[in-house]
């Protein structure tokens, strides 16, 4: 049974944060979301301190095998994430992940101290992909910064720290060492790429926020780079994720050395995609493995 | 911040859990447009309003890679299938761009994946407003498909209702027949507008809803409202001018249709957003401050 940081899971196919919202999901689609649950574990939103109320539309632009989003983190901030949302997402029958942002470390710090306490949560994700306002610096685009970040979070929680890394950075595995060194459990990667679009009706940028993230197919390869680049450099556990449609796609974040996997942007085109993708890799493997020679003989 | 959704008026079972595939019965013209018979052996039967998403099984990201994502689309008419035990779903369709192209491409017996139906549906006119008598239904181009099923919906119940359509041109006449009796005629409580004058009175199908605002009529409750950005607009405007309540049907680009996106916002009144596809795609009046082309 694959496992991460200690938490056993049913497959090795998780979601990736901020693609499915399981309250919303659970209205439209009943109960069936909870009898045949797509992932192994449920990665939140974003959490922030306060509310956000998110990005102007327009939010969302297709690209060639891919999307374009600027969504802006909409969500009802700490207080109204812990009152609201986390009992009912605690109705899920699988582990919980929080994604938590924040742009201070006391911020960050506050945000990990109060999910961490709270038992529905089996572990954290750090969406590093923000400035801290003190030092003008994106977190994750820096390696010191990602390991103060840590050495900051790190005594307030015995729960796994998972870091989500930005892929828009040189060198994303530097960064994975720096969140290695600051004691966190696990990495997962890769969040979407910087990326824009004119939209040829008005001439001027597709997105009301003029730029946004990619994410999709388009993105796989960039994402499969990142992970092999991580592995050869840290020995955290990798989520790897980026554009897995099918199980192959997740057997070749495996190969590269990926403990578990995140479905993302193909939920939104099917939204059992979690499910299916577990099944194509199990299947996968099995074969893989029924091909092997058999070398112990005796 | 995303309030909790309106509760669905009539709405019918939950959507099967994820997306299924569903053979193509037909694919007819319709002035222009074209209207895709789905046969759905699995789904509840979707209200008025209610939409699905569609993603032709094959073809689909043949166009330098689009389309990738599946279209939300209103459903305009449904029945029982006498042959194959299901639903008969018809999807108005405009070929605008490689998703709706391929979608109006499709043939009869290949594949399409759907997801639904989805969204909630429009309310009936007492449940708008109570002291409401009846309900005129005002559409255009497009988006005149939900309004198609509303309308059968309202004459099976008894529901006092006109009709206003607008068209810009003879080109763009599409979905008409869906409001056509069994005799092939225009139901009589149809009335059309067209720019060009080609049919029925000629200017725009604001025109023809004033009189009615304005007017002292008994049988006006309800305002419902499907079409193109501007129209809407002007519906909505005319309406909150004359006090009249109004339930818009909005259309947004959407990735999933199931609220995980969150790419199809729409801003409050007041600041925040709605998702269109959880939240709606039926709003009541009040609950947009100007429809926009920025999301529709």
């Amino acid at each position: 049974m694959p496992e991460l940081c200690g938490i056993d899971l049913a497959t090795a196919v998780i979601n990736a944060s901020g693609t499915y919202d399981a309250i919303a999901a659970r209205q439209t689609f009943g109960d069936a979301l909870l009898d045949d649950f797509p992932f192994a574990a449920f990665v939140s939103k974003t959490i922030t301190p306060e509310p956000r109320a998110g990005n102007a539309p327009r939010r969302i632009w297709e690209t060639p095998a891919g999307m374009l989003n600027s969504i802006g983190l909409p969500n009802k901030g700490l207080d109204g994430f812990l009152a609201e949302d986390l009992p009912r997402l605690a109705e899920l029958p699988v582990p919980l992940i929080v994604s938590i942002m924040a742009t201070t470390r006391e911020d960050f710090a506050r945000c990990a101290r109060r999910v961490a306490a709270r038992r529905e949560v089996a572990a954290i994700e750090l969406n590093i992909s923000c400035p801290n306002v003190h030092s003008g610096l994106i977190v994750g685009e820096n390696p010191s910064e990602t390991e103060a970040l840590m050495d900051a979070l790190r005594p307030l929680t015995e729960k796994p720290l998972i870091v989500k890394l930005t892929p828009n950075t040189a060198d994303p595995a530097s960064v994975a060492a720096g969140a290695e060194r600051g004691g966190a459990d696990a990495v997962s990667l890769i969040n979407t790429l910087k990326g824009t679009a004119v939209d040829p009706a008005t001439g001027g940028p597709a997105l009301g926020n003029g730029y946004g993230g990619l994410s999709g197919p388009a993105v796989r390869p960039v994402a499969l780079e990142q992970v092999r680049s991580v592995r050869a450099r840290v020995d955290l556990p990798i989520i790897g994720m980026g554009g897995i449609s099918s199980g192959a796609d997740a057997a070749e974040f495996i190969a590269l050395g990926a403990a578990v996997v995140a479905v993302g942007t193909e939920s939104f085109r099917d939204p059992r995609a979690g499910s299916r993708v577990a099944t194509e890799l199990e299947s996968s493997l099995l074969s893989e493995r029924s091909s092997e020679p058999a070398l112990d003989l005796d | 911040m995303d309030s909790a959704p309106l509760p669905r008026p009539g709405a019918a079972s939950p959507a099967p859990f994820g997306r299924r595939l569903c053979d193509v019965a037909s694919n007819r013209d319709s002035g222009g447009y074209r209207v895709v018979s789905l046969i759905d052996r699995e789904g509840p039967e979707p209200e008025p309003g209610q939409f699905y998403m569609l993603a032709a099984a094959a073809g689909w990201g043949a166009d330098d890679g689009r389309a990738f994502l599946p279209r939300a689309i209103s459903v305009a008419e449904t029945r029982a299938d006498a042959a194959g035990g299901g639903i008969r779903l018809d999807f108005l369709l405009d070929a605008v761009g490689p998703g709706t192209g391929r979608l109006c491409d499709i043939e009869a017996g290949e594949g399409v994946w759907i997801t639904g139906p989805l969204g909630n549906s429009f309310a009936s006119p007492r449940e708008v407003e109570p002291e409401a008598a009846g309900a005129v239904l005002v559409g255009g181009g497009v988006g005149v498909a939900p309004l198609a099923l509303l309308r059968k919906r309202f004459s099976e119940r008894g529901v006092p209702h006109r009709v206003l359509l607008g068209y810009r041109d003879r080109a763009h006449t599409g979905g008409l027949d869906l409001f056509c009796g069994s005799s092939g005629a225009l139901c009589p409580e149809v009335k059309l507008s067209t720019e060009d004058g080609h049919a029925g009175f000629q200017g725009r199908v604001t025109d023809l809803l004033l009189p009615i605002l304005a007017g002292d009529d008994a049988s006006l409750g309800v305002v419902y409202t499907c079409g193109p950005p501007a129209m809407l607009e002007a519906v909505r405007a005319l309406c909150a001018e004359h006090g009249v309540a109004c339930e818009l049907a909005l259309e947004s680009t959407m990735a999933c249709g199931f609220g995980a996106c969150f790419g199809c916002a729409v801003p409050k009144p007041g600041g925040g957003f709605l998702r269109l596809c959880v939240d709606g795609p039926v709003l009541r009046g009040g609950q947009v401050e100007e429809v926009s082309h920025a999301y529709a």
